[in-house]
């Protein structure tokens, strides 16, 4: 019998509705869709990736998988127990708060600048864990500063002495030290020079290998995510389109613009094959969507009738693969 | 050996004498905590129609690059060495006057952060009519008329109406158009495109790179497409100039660079990114990092304290670029 | 917080060393902190002694800066009047500073109606000639001390209102406050915590900036008879008691007091310049 996946989301949607517009009584206000019925499930232990470009909603899913957000629909749980029943204000006092930590982007913008690294470090461990003893949480810094190979004096140290890939990794000590089952990373290696990258990279891996720590890898570079996950969630305009083994996704992709994220792609790697594929124009709004096209219309190069008349639903195309498409590639 | 794809690219014609010739460029800065010795005899060329990769780390010294050749270098940064020759012509001897009609005319530069290089309380047709009017003064409609044209080229749909749109209204890659359609207003002979697509979608990325590409190739431009990705690089460029700290390490052709790089950093760089390697084992990141430029005892070679091939050669004479190879160079001492 | 302390005096350090002008702006403001403390002890005479047979009398070896209309002994009268100008700037300021930052903050950080609310009411306040706001308010409540430390810390509120909403309102979707969040904080803790030692340093300056203006808003109010009442000393008061003097050729009663206004405005207006460089952080390499 396989363990409780370590979370469980289903039917996810953040919508906003756009302030200042629609009639005089406030009625018929146009509605961005940032996310819509976003399910899936992440296994302890596994590394999950999720990819899509600018304005397909990944940011606002995984901060509502933080709980950070309040969904405006669905449910998540946690090995079982729901988390959604209360809201994001409750969850941070509750004994569930720290099974779920986060790592951020701009490794300048997440840590900061009043405290020292120590305190960057112990804060998440005051908060959440309360150690008994100043001794023991002074120990538990200490630890999580050597596990992401930082040297024991720039714990006395403030942000703006430490370099980027520095500051990088404490905003992961930070998130490691309360013992997470599951860490959401929202694009940790963008803001960091190339060579730093890699450096951070192989340390994730290894640390979350380690403690058995599942993660959630929201990025648009698919070259990073291809190196650390294992299952890939591909994102279009709030929806997932495309979900499925790393290799699966990478080297049979089924979805349009799957293949054409991945033929745009720079990459020198071998097995790499096709032609590019470009989509025309620009993604379509996020307001007010058709609920009866795909989201993809106007744009997809193997676009036909029935996809103007009804939007596809996530369907099985292969083993733990899925597709939302009318007419899945091959 | 890795099976590499590089997308087909016309060759240029190779032995036309060379559009840009940078030889022994210094530049240092004063800043209130020292002096920055940016660049250290910064050398290599291009030619008319080729378009040359300067691929670097952040603090390699590409942009200074850049900015030194356009003449729109902070106050703070002297040039203490070297030359610029645009087609024979001395870029540095030229006076302010000469510089600015040369500068948008002859040469242009691409920035990045396409958004953010647009004045934004001014329309975009606008500002493109603005460049056209410095150096080639017209009649307005004939003008107008231009600047349709630039839009049309760069591919930018419905070009009547996106002309009198504001940098706010448009997207990223919108806005990189416009940048690049005011770059080649004047059809320039020189290109410098200084990471163009940060910030931008992967998809965006590669249709405006296309664009570039297309572009040089049509107009026979001699391009400089400074970025830190390598992978880009090498599928858009035809040679490739490394750069580390502020020197020159390695030039040499795409496919050469990339399966027989000779500079230990080359070769540590190409391990160490992850577009270019197939499983997260193979990533090796770079020891150490980059020497402070401010020290005034910095090492002949910049890399030194950081490579595992040194010898007491290294340490004795400056650097240069040496040829080991066709169209091949490397400054080192104990090349791979 | 020993290596940010640290770097902070170094910095101070090669700022004054770099402009004399600094080093001028620190000796004023000690030397007016160092008359408010001592003063009343070292004054050469009393401040409130009247003797009307030496009334009048120009400044001389005995009365430094002559005497009043009452033969009170003008050098000592503003020698202790710094304490109460000084006070008052100083108190005014700080009530001002810390009501104004913990409102300003609370509805830059929530936002919504709160905020939408709140500025209308500042935006109202701000309508209002602010030294007329505060005559009103001195003379609603009643002529004294107190209530124009009161006066003036009211019409002051909206400027750190304003700007504690902005620094927090430009910080509060950081990374780093939504890393306290998921570790575990509450928005008490966010706002008090996290974020206001960022706030602080733009705060600061307006509070060192603003004590100008403070004392020249006492002074102002007890120009016109509003606040402190004679015969307490202090430099508004002794303007207006002097200025009917002027014509009649006896200038050092005005002019002392004028003075010694003038030169503690300065002051704190330089001492705020300099804070302003210590404190921003764009100052740093």
């Amino acid at each position: 019998m396989s363990p409780q996946p370590v979370l469980e989301a289903q039917d996810i949607s953040k919508h906003f509705v756009l302030k200042g517009s629609g009639d005089l009584l406030g009625r018929n206000r146009p509605v961005l869709h940032a996310v819509d019925d976003v399910s899936l499930s992440i296994a302890r232990g596994e590394a999950v990736g999720l990819v899509g470009e600018s304005g397909c909603g990944k940011s606002t899913l995984a901060r509502i998988i933080s709980r950070l957000v309040d969904p405006t629909a669905g449910t998540l749980s946690m090995s079982g127990r729901s988390i959604t029943d209360i809201s994001s204000a409750r969850f941070v006092r509750s004994d569930l708060r720290r099974k779920i930590q986060m790592v951020f982007q701009d490794p300048s913008d997440s840590v900061n600048p009043r405290f020292s690294v120590f305190d960057i470090i112990a804060d998440p461990l005051r908060q959440l864990c309360r150690p008994a003893t100043k001794a023991e949480l002074v120990a538990r810094v200490r630890e999580a500063a050597r596990a992401v190979n930082l040297a024991p004096e720039l714990l006395d140290r403030f942000p703006h002495q430490l370099s980027g890939g520095q500051k990088a990794r404490v905003g992961i000590a930070r998130a490691m030290i309360v013992d997470p089952e599951l860490l959401v990373l929202d694009e940790p290696t963008s803001a960091l020079d190339v060579s730093v990258q890699a450096t951070v990279l192989k340390l994730l891996a290894r640390l979350t290998r380690e403690a058995n720590v599942a993660l959630l890898f929201v990025s648009h570079d698919l070259n990073v995510v291809r190196l650390l996950c294992s299952r890939i969630f591909v994102m279009y305009l709030g929806r997932i389109v495309e979900s499925g083994p790393t290799e699966e996704i990478f080297n049979r992709p089924r979805h349009p613009y799957t293949k054409a994220l991945l033929s745009a792609v720079p990459t020198l790697r071998s097995g790499r094959t096709g032609e590019r594929v470009k989509l025309e124009g620009e993604p379509r709004s996020p307001i007010d969507p058709d609920p009866l096209a795909c989201r993809l219309v106007g744009r997809c190069p193997w676009q036909q009738q029935r996809c103007t008349a009804a939007e596809p639903e996530l369907a099985a195309c292969g083993p733990a693969h899925a597709v939302r498409c009318h007419f899945p590639l091959d | 050996m890795k099976h590499l794809e590089i997308s087909g690219q016309a060759e240029p014609v190779a032995s036309a004498p060379p559009l840009l010739s940078i030889n022994e460029l210094s530049v240092r800065f004063r800043t209130r905590s020292g002096i920055v010795n940016a660049l250290d005899r910064v050398t290599f060329e291009v030619r008319p129609g080729e378009i040359v990769g300067v691929v670097g780390e952040s603090g390699s010294g590409k942009s200074v690059t850049a900015f030194a050749v356009m003449g729109i270098l902070d106050a703070a940064a002297s040039i203490t060495g070297g030359s610029i020759h645009f087609e024979g012509r001395d870029v540095l001897g030229m006076n302010r006057r000469e510089r600015d009609m040369w500068r948008g005319s002859e040469a242009s530069i691409i920035f990045q952060n396409p958004r953010v290089a647009l004045n934004p309380i001014r329309k975009v047709g606008q500002q493109i009519a603005d460049v056209l009017a410095r150096h080639s003064p017209a009649s307005p409609s004939a003008i107008r008329q231009s600047v349709l044209d630039a839009l049309r080229q760069v591919r930018l749909p419905d070009p009547e109406k996106r002309q009198s749109a504001y940098p706010t209204e448009l997207s990223g890659g919108q806005c990189q158009r416009v940048g690049i359609a005011m770059a080649l207003a004047c059809s320039p002979r020189l290109l410098i495109a200084d990471e163009p697509t940060t910030g931008l979608d992967v998809t965006t990325q590669a249709v405006i790179m296309e664009l570039i590409r297309d572009l040089a190739r049509s107009r026979q431009l001699g391009t400089v497409f400074i970025t830190h990705d390598l992978a880009l690089a090498a599928q858009y460029c035809d040679r490739v100039v490394v750069m580390h700290a502020g020197h020159v390490v390695e030039t040499a052709a795409v496919s050469e660079l990339f399966s027989a790089a000779r500079h230990p950093y080359t070769a540590k760089l190409l391990r160490s990114v992850p577009s270019l390697v197939d499983r997260l084992e193979e990533l090796q990141a770079i020891e150490g990092s980059l020497p402070d430029l401010r020290r005034v005892d910095l090492p002949f070679c910049r890399f030194a304290e950081r490579c595992e091939r040194r010898i007491s050669l290294c340490d004795s004479a400056p650097l240069s670029l040496a040829p080991i190879g066709p169209n091949h160079c490397v400054a080192c001492r104990n090349p791979l | 917080m020993n290596s940010m302390m640290r770097e902070r005096l170094r910095v101070a350090h090669y700022l004054i060393a770099e402009n004399p002008i600094n080093l001028v702006a620190f000796g004023l403001f000690a030397f007016l902190l160092l008359a408010a403390i001592i003063g009343p002890v070292v004054a050469p005479h009393s401040p409130l002694a009247t003797d009307t047979s030496i009334a009048l009398q120009p400044p001389s070896v005995a009365h430094w800066f002559g005497t009043d209309q009452l033969g009170r002994d003008v050098f000592s009268r503003v020698l202790v009047a710094t304490r109460l100008d000084l006070f008052i700037a100083f108190s005014a300021v700080i009530l001002s500073c810390i009501v104004g930052s913990t409102i300003g903050a609370v509805i830059g950080y929530f936002g919504g109606w709160l905020d939408a609310t709140v500025s209308r009411c500042v935006d109202v306040l701000m309508a209002f000639p602010l030294f007329v706001l505060a005559m009103a308010v001195v003379a609603a409540l009643g002529n004294t001390v107190m209530n124009v430390v009161y006066a003036t810390a009211v019409i002051n509120l909206p400027f750190y209102i304003r700007l504690a909403r902005a620094e927090i309102n430009v910080r509060r979707s950081l990374g780093y406050v939504e890393a306290a969040r998921v570790g575990g904080s509450g928005d008490f803790r966010i706002l008090s915590v996290i974020l206001l030692p960022n706030a602080l340093s733009p705060i600061v300056v307006q509070a060192s900036v603003n004590l100008g203006w403070a004392v020249l808003n006492a002074a102002g109010l007890s120009f016109l008879g509003l606040g402190v009442r004679a015969p307490t000393p202090e430099w508004g008061i002794m303007v207006a008691e002097g200025a009917h003097f002027i014509a009649s050729g006896q200038w050092w009663i005005v002019f002392f007091p004028a003075c010694a206004l003038m030169i503690t405005v300065f002051s704190f207006n330089l001492l705020g310049d300099v804070v302003r460089d210590i404190l921003d952080p764009r100052l740093r390499t």
